[in-house]
């Protein structure tokens, strides 16, 4: 299929999933529970890796901006701008996509594999035939309870980005928590916030609405849906990154 | 009743149906046969809409089901039920919870009255102290028993099995057979089922729809297979090989 008629696929798909729900108070409850594995099951990983990813971050940005070289023998940056450094850094990039990106592995990958066993198994067709829109019924629940979710994760990130940061200034005389955090404050701008939670929605979106297509329309055996997640993953990712860039270039391109 | 009017369909190229007609009555099991790979599920799918055919006529008392909206055909298919060959069971749900699942949907009921309307069906297909296994925990007759009662549980008018009796031991198709047989008569509704299994046939056949290729080659009735046989060479090979 070519990327066009996948195109047209998935509008088609999405005209169908973003319709009234058929019974609320079954469609909340699901969307509770796909809150709940979505947001809350990814925690941790999201944690860790932003806590160490602030620190490397910090030790790095450190080490390049701090070290003096035959150029620039002497001290020319003031300290204060590695905190700006990172500190941007973090809300504008690694928070939202980092972030995405392992949850495209996670969440993505996960919605692929079990929408895609529900087609294989004919339990889309039951669902179809008892009169349920069955393209909503599975993935409208995952994409609102991914829009409300990984958006706090990201915010959540962003703090532990910066925590990592700060741990990372304790094993080091060459920054101090103080330089760090008046580097951020210097630069912090609101414009940042909402360009990271326009980022937060779109790859919200792509990561829930493309591993619910991809798995939707699975067909074959248990091998398929294993080809299903993986084909959800590299997308998700490439999409993510474009959008990335499309983003970037709209709001901070100079 | 449903009437099925010169039903074709192409995929992925190939015509796998071609010029079916057939009317199926309330009340009376409708039988469709044919070897693996004739046609039969195809068939059963163009009927529920899981496909759709690029020609003919698909009409449920009345209502032409192939020029309706996608809203107007699920309005329609409350009224379906259906038994698929590999039963497809919502396999994260409980026993209780796959029956109770169309009623928690599409009715009013209040937990009680669904409660109480689960254990009804279940015990219709005499299926009791299972309620809180998962499909996994249970065997392939249990399966299609967990599936009749679904397809029961809201009052429906038409019913569709894909070969009810795939993966069962004899003993337990006869049991299926009869319970299928017994729930068209009780309920007085369209069902429609597609087979390969002899016995059945020539247990329940009374409108029997024999499929070779896509295309369909006799229609009768049990009392009929005889001679039919005798001069349908197709149908008897057919007949020959299931046994
Ligand atoms: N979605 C599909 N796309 C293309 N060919 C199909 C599709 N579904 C079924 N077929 C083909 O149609 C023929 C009839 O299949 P089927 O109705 O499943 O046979 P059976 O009578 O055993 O139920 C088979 O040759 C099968 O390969
Ligand atoms: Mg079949």
């Amino acid at each position: 299929m070519n990327f066009f008629t996948e195109i047209g696929r998935f509008m088609i798909f999405m005209k169908y999933v973003l319709k009234r729900p058929q019974k609320w108070s079954v469609f909340w409850k699901i969307t509770f529970r796909e809150m709940h594995n979505i947001g809350i099951e990814s925690l941790v990983v999201v944690a860790l890796i932003a806590f160490f990813l602030g620190a490397v971050t910090t030790i790095q940005t450190a080490n390049q901006l701090l070290t003096p070289s035959d150029l620039f023998p002497t001290q020319l940056i003031p300290k204060f701008v590695v905190g700006s450094v990172v500190s941007t850094s973090a809300i504008l990039e690694l928070a939202p996509t980092i972030t995405c990106l392992v949850l495209a592995g996670k969440v993505g990958a996960n919605i692929a594999s079990e929408i895609g066993n529900k087609k294989i198994s004919e339990q889309i067709d039951a669902y179809e035939v008892m009169g349920i829109n069955s393209a909503s019924f599975v993935a409208l629940p995952k994409i609102i309870a991914g829009l409300i979710m990984i958006p706090s994760l990201i915010i959540a990130a962003n703090f532990l980005l910066m925590t990592g940061g700060a741990v990372a200034t304790k094993f080091t005389s060459a920054l101090s928590f103080d330089d760090l955090i008046e580097g951020a404050r210097m630069v912090f701008h609101p414009e940042y916030v909402e360009i990271m939670l326009i980022k937060s929605f779109i790859f919200s979106f792509i990561i829930t609405s493309l591993s619910s297509y991809q798995g939707y329309y699975t067909e074959g055996g248990a091998l398929e849906v294993g080809a299903a997640g993986t084909y959800a993953v590299t997308r998700i990712c490439i999409f993510i990154l474009f959008f990335d860039l499309v983003i970037a270039q709209i709001f901070l391109g100079l | 009743m449903i009437e099925v009017e010169s039903v074709g369909i192409t995929l992925g190229g190939r015509k796998i149906l071609n010029n079916i007609n057939a009317t199926f009555q309330p009340g009376v099991p409708n039988l469709v046969i044919g070897a693996s790979g004739s046609g039969k599920s195809v068939f059963l799918k163009c009927l529920v809409g899981l496909l759709t055919p690029q020609e003919g006529k698909i009409i449920y008392d009345d209502q032409d089901f192939l020029s309706l909206e996608y809203d107007q055909k699920q309005e329609l298919r409350k009224q379906i039920g259906m038994l698929f060959q590999n039963n497809a069971l919502f396999d994260s749900l409980t026993v209780e919870e796959n029956v109770e699942f169309p009623l928690k949907m599409f009715s009013s009921m209040n937990r009680e009255e669904r409660k109480h309307r689960v254990n009804e069906c279940l015990s219709k297909v005499n299926l009791v102290n299972s309620n809180n296994k998962f499909p996994s925990e249970i065997s392939g007759g249990m399966k299609k028993r967990v599936g009749i009662a679904r397809a029961i549980a809201l009052p429906i008018k038409y019913l569709f099995c894909d070969e009810p009796n795939s993966g069962l031991d004899p003993l337990t198709s006869r049991v299926i057979d009869d319970l299928i047989l017994q729930i068209t008569k009780d309920l007085n509704i369209t069902t429609v089922i597609n087979s390969h299994d002899m016995k059945t046939v020539k247990d329940i056949g009374e409108n029997i729809i024999f499929i070779y290729q896509g295309a369909k080659w006799w229609q009768g009735n049990k009392s009929d297979l005889d001679t039919a046989r005798a001069q349908n060479i197709e149908l008897d090979s057919f007949f020959k090989a299931s046994f």
